[in-house]
């Protein structure tokens, strides 16, 4: 699967998967995917995802790292600490996370860039208060393997001790993950407008 | 236009002269006036090309290879790693086939992208401006709204000259006070993220006002507002004004002669006005800022050189306490050391951050004279840096002091072009991140000003740069 190209989307409904957890504030994008794989074609990259988290030097996994643990195996859904993904615009975050099968993303607060870029490739990032989220972090940890629901349409997500709570989304973002519909196709039914704007803008010329 | 009525932030005034649609759910397409290209930008050109769509407006787009460009030679076949050498060569190619502008390996123009723009007058007061990069706040100094966004997006605005946006939130930073001796941008900037932390300009776009910004040359308005995004901020700006006006002035790409004139006109009357309100203020005095040095993994791990690196267990938050437990262990520091003797194993100058002429003589004053004591590299911003500075002979006086002198490139702030540390190797840089690997595996890296850096390479350990005298 390519996460680098978004045309043809398919629409995000609602997800029941186990959740693994990343418990840890202010989480880079360079530790999803470190630099040095940036130039591997995106089609390539998702074996790298928490790779120094997640491997040792020769290569060997690191039992220790959440996502090593057979439980989380079939996880499609990561909940992690504040400032999830902050640091580095690389869209290679998502592409990886995506690329490893994960649908979703619950923290307390995002990158701005990496929240953006979620929504390029139909990952659905999920802000809840902070309190529920270490709740749910602690669920996660004393049973590993636990699931969770998210539903878009309804904007709510249920943890595994069955309580549910809703989230905020914008209109747009919601719209265009639930009809697959890319932001490109969707601008150029602009294409009038921004030749208006093009014929009275003072700035867009050199 | 009834909303100019009101009084307006500099943001409010860019951003509503580039609206190209409301949505009513909130959402706005945004007009792109300039868009910056590098060699990381090659996915974007091949999505474009694959989807069968046209870049609407290649006389709006620049570009300069610098993320995966070696720093020992301009041989670009050279390259050994394959993937990189791909990303390289392709930007040429992508540039023929769109009709873009590009500044190749060889063209004394190339350089970091956020180096290159201010330095061509392509970065202008009053214009939008993208790349995909997160450091391309550093444009804002100007007085433009300027942002990174990720590689879609790239696509996006190549196709339609557009991006949607949210309307983000306005944060003033004010810093009033006049800066002490030896106390540069970076140290501003560095005192800020630590005051607000790493997301507390998330959402939110930073206006840095007040006298100890406006004393800022342009140099050391651009490193400031670099780092924007190392404190959550989409975008950081600094109204423009004369230094501003005298920087663009002659700048290839800016406007000549009556176009000057008429954009004088419409710059001046950019910055916010008197009585318009922010979404959240923060203030800090210019003259209690000290040369700053990070100690942990997160740019807000940032402390004046005369502390002491904190305790962990002090910290009322758990998650920080935490975070700062598993960053000092990786960092190999014991808290209570004092920041001035932590002995350093390397030093980097360089990076979009602190690469630009006023840095590498910043840097030269500090080392003229004196012997580096550990490998110290010297990586200007672009080939018209490394040129100017040979032209004032501040190659020679690093080259005398030991320092190593090389080419324009990202290098070793993201070591994509293969510049890296070896694991646990400390290192003084110049650069905006300190994140865990972030100079290679194992790295353990310290921000500094250039300053400060060159003071760190003469001395071995983090030195107060005011007690090595002007």
């Amino acid at each position: 699967m390519s996460g680098a190209d978004h045309a043809g989307r398919e629409p995000f409904i609602s997800l029941t998967a186990v959740a693994v957890p990343i418990n840890q504030a202010n989480v880079d994008t360079d530790q999803i995917i470190p630099a040095r794989f940036l130039s591997t074609p995106p089609e390539q990259m998702s074996p790298y995802l928490f790779q120094d988290a997640r491997y040792r030097d020769d290569g060997s996994p690191r039992p220790e790292f959440v996502m090593n643990k057979p439980e989380y195996k079939d996880a499609r859904i990561i909940v992690g600490g504040r400032n999830f993904a902050c640091g580095s615009s690389r869209e290679a975050a998502v592409w990886v996370i995506k690329g490893n099968g994960f649908k979703a993303v619950i923290a307390p607060s995002f990158g701005d860039i990496f929240y953006n870029n979620c929504f390029q490739n139909g990952v659905l990032p999920i802000a809840l208060p902070e309190a529920r989220v270490n709740e749910l972090l602690r669920f996660l940890l004393e049973l590993p393997g636990a699931s969770i629901t998210v539903n878009l349409a309804e904007q709510k997500v249920q943890g595994p001790d069955g309580k549910s709570d809703s989230f905020v989304i914008d209109p747009f973002r919601k719209e265009c993950l639930l009809k697959g519909i890319d932001d490109i196709e969707l601008t150029l039914t602009y294409a009038d407008a921004i030749a208006d704007y093009e014929k009275r803008s003072e700035t867009a010329s050199v | 236009m009834a909303a100019s009525a009101s009084p307006r932030t500099m943001f409010e005034k860019i951003w509503q002269s580039h609206v190209v649609v409301d949505r009513p759910d909130g959402y706005t397409l945004l007009y792109i006036d300039r868009h910056l290209i590098h060699d990381g930008s090659f996915e974007a050109f091949e999505r474009l090309k694959k989807r069968g769509l046209k870049f609407r407006r290649p006389d709006l787009a620049f570009g300069t290879p610098d993320h995966y460009v070696r720093t020992d030679t301009l041989d670009v076949s050279k390259i050994t790693d394959a993937n990189a050498k791909r990303l390289v060569t392709g930007l040429p190619i992508h540039a023929r086939e769109t009709g873009i502008t590009v500044f190749n390996v060889g063209d004394k123009r190339q350089g970091i992208v956020h180096v290159m723009g201010p330095e061509q007058g392509i970065t202008l007061p009053g214009t939008t401006l993208v790349c995909g990069d997160s450091h391309t706040s550093t444009h804002g100094a100007v007085g433009c709204l300027a942002f990174g966004v990720g590689s879609s997006e790239v696509t996006h605005v190549m196709a339609t000259q557009t991006v949607w946006q949210r309307r983000p939130k306005a944060m003033r930073v004010t810093v009033d006070g006049k800066l002490g001796f030896g106390v540069t941008g970076k140290d501003v900037i560095l005192a800020i993220i630590a005051k607000i932390g790493t997301a507390g300009g998330t959402g939110h776009v930073l206006e840095y006002a007040g006298s100890g910004i406006r004393q800022l040359s342009m140099e050391g308005r651009l490193t400031l507002c670099n780092m924007s995004i190392e404190g959550g901020g989409r975008a950081g700006m600094v109204a423009p004004d004369d230094t501003t006006f005298q920087y663009l002035s002659g700048k290839p790409y800016a406007p000549k002669g009556e176009a000057w004139d008429k954009a004088l006109a419409r710059w001046r009357a950019l910055p916010t006005d008197d009585a318009a309100t922010f979404d959240s203020e923060v203030s800090l005095s210019g003259s209690e800022i000290a040369p700053m040095v990070t100690y942990g993994t997160s740019p807000e791990d940032a402390a004046p050189i005369t502390a002491v690196v904190p305790d962990p267990s002090t910290a009322v938050d758990s998650v920080k306490r935490e975070g700062l437990t598993r960053a000092l262990q990786y960092m190999g520091l014991k808290p209570g050391t004092p920041i001035s003797e932590i002995k350093i194993d390397r030093v980097f100058i360089g990076s979009c951050t602190n690469s630009r002429i006023e840095d590498l003589r910043a840097a030269a004053a500090v080392a003229k004279g004196r012997k580096a004591v550990v490998p110290s590299w010297v990586v200007p911003g672009s080939g018209l840096v490394k040129a100017q500075a040979e032209s004032e002979g501040l190659d020679k006086i690093f080259k005398d002091a030991g320092f190593e002198w090389r080419e324009a490139a990202c290098s070793m702030c993201i070591g994509t072009n293969g510049d890296t540390g070896r694991p646990e190797e400390r290192i003084a840089s110049t650069s905006n991140r300190n994140f865990v690997g972030r100079q290679g595996k194992g790295v353990r890296t310290h921000l500094v000003s250039p300053a400060m850096a060159a003071a760190a390479a003469v001395s071995g350990h983090f030195t107060d740069v005011r007690r090595l005298g002007s």
